[in-house]
């Protein structure tokens, strides 16, 4: 509990991450993501 | 055996480097075949700058991801990537930039080479540093945004002009084993050879020239820094000033002044450094407990 208090900010930022998570995972956002990762990206080998 | 052991422990940031390095770049295959790996995995991010085009890369890039997403014709947030990028830094900061990124990595051992003058920072320092968040707002979020094509798309412009990580780790491996890929080369790819040469040269001698000065992620990474988890405290009644730690980091920081700059990667040499042992990490089964 004590270590909860001395990294309040951390535990809130961590928090609020877990929550934009859900909502992108929600969103259909990891679809983009992995659409994107598993294609050779042509701009990141300098050739797009 | 105990003089592995003591070996292991005087390396171990490298050895931790080179291990999450070739964990999270583990398909073999992609290298022999020149493909790249197309699993489940690459739904989700790696923490640090590591290409999904990568042949060997089992997980996708943050800073990829974000400008993927950002520059779809769908979305124009992206809450997955932005959640993940505080779930890092509110645990790690830019302990991720010293620990577990593969470009960092090349950098550490470029620097290792022995050279005529290794420079503490390069002339312009106190501006250059900037250049990381004009590069983060202009290339990573302004222009994927507001730079469209006519179906409404824009690109990830940091990866395409600039990400020197995505040269060395996917373009040069997938274009040399790859003949139609030489056939398309053109002025883009020599722009970014021109880049990765220029860091790669720099690196010799100075201590990691595109993580102080033009990484965006480790932008995002250090804002975290002085709320993470993972934190430095320095403990006033041993600190007497000395600035022994400054002048030991690699990154020229003040620590006994600000242990939690933007800037620090986390690497510990402060810590290992201070003839007082004044620095901890908040971590640590003996941290401090005053904090300055």
């Amino acid at each position: 509990m004590s270590f909860l208090r001395k990294n309040r900010s951390a535990a809130a930022v961590l928090l609020i991450g877990l929550l934009f998570v859900a909502v992108g995972v929600w969103r259909g956002e990891v679809e983009v993501v992995f659409r994107k990762a598993v294609n050779i990206c042509m701009e990141c080998i300098g050739l797009g | 055996m105990g003089k592995v052991f003591s070996s292991v422990r005087r390396r171990l940031r490298t050895w931790v480097q080179i291990g999450f390095t070739a964990l999270t770049n583990g398909y073999a295959a992609g290298f022999a075949k020149g493909t790249i790996y197309k699993g489940p995995t690459k739904a989700f991010c790696v923490p640090g700058l590591n290409c999904y085009s990568c042949p060997g890369a089992l997980g996708a890039c943050p800073i990829g991801s974000f400008q993927a997403v950002i520059a779809s014709r769908d979305y124009k947030f992206t809450f997955y990537i932005v959640g993940f990028l505080m779930l890092v830094g509110a645990v790690f900061g830019r302990f991720v930039c010293g620990w577990l990124c593969p470009f960092g990595l090349v950098q550490d051992l470029l620097y290792k080479i022995p050279f005529i003058k290794k420079l503490r920072r390069l002339p312009g320092d106190r501006f250059l540093k900037y250049l990381k968040y004009v590069i983060l707002a202009g290339f990573v979020i302004i222009l994927p945004l507001t730079v469209l094509d006519i179906v409404g798309q824009g690109q990830p412009w940091f990866c395409k002009y600039i990400c020197p990580s995505g040269t060395l780790f996917a373009g040069i491996p997938l274009v040399a084993s790859s003949p139609p890929l030489q056939q398309a080369l053109g002025w883009l790819f020599t722009w970014k050879v021109g880049i990765l040469a220029v860091l790669l040269l720099l690196s010799v001698a100075v201590y990691r020239p595109f993580c102080r000065y033009l990484c965006p992620l480790g932008a995002v990474y250090g804002l975290f820094n002085p709320i993470a988890f993972y934190r430095f405290r320095v403990d006033g009644q041993k600190c007497t000033g000395c600035a022994v730690c400054q002048k030991a980091c690699p990154m020229d920081i003040p620590v006994y002044k600000t242990p939690n700059s933007p800037e620090c990667i986390r690497c510990g040499v402060c810590k290992k450094s201070c003839p007082h042992g004044a620095i901890c990490p908040t971590l640590s089964k003996n941290r401090v407990k005053e904090a300055q």
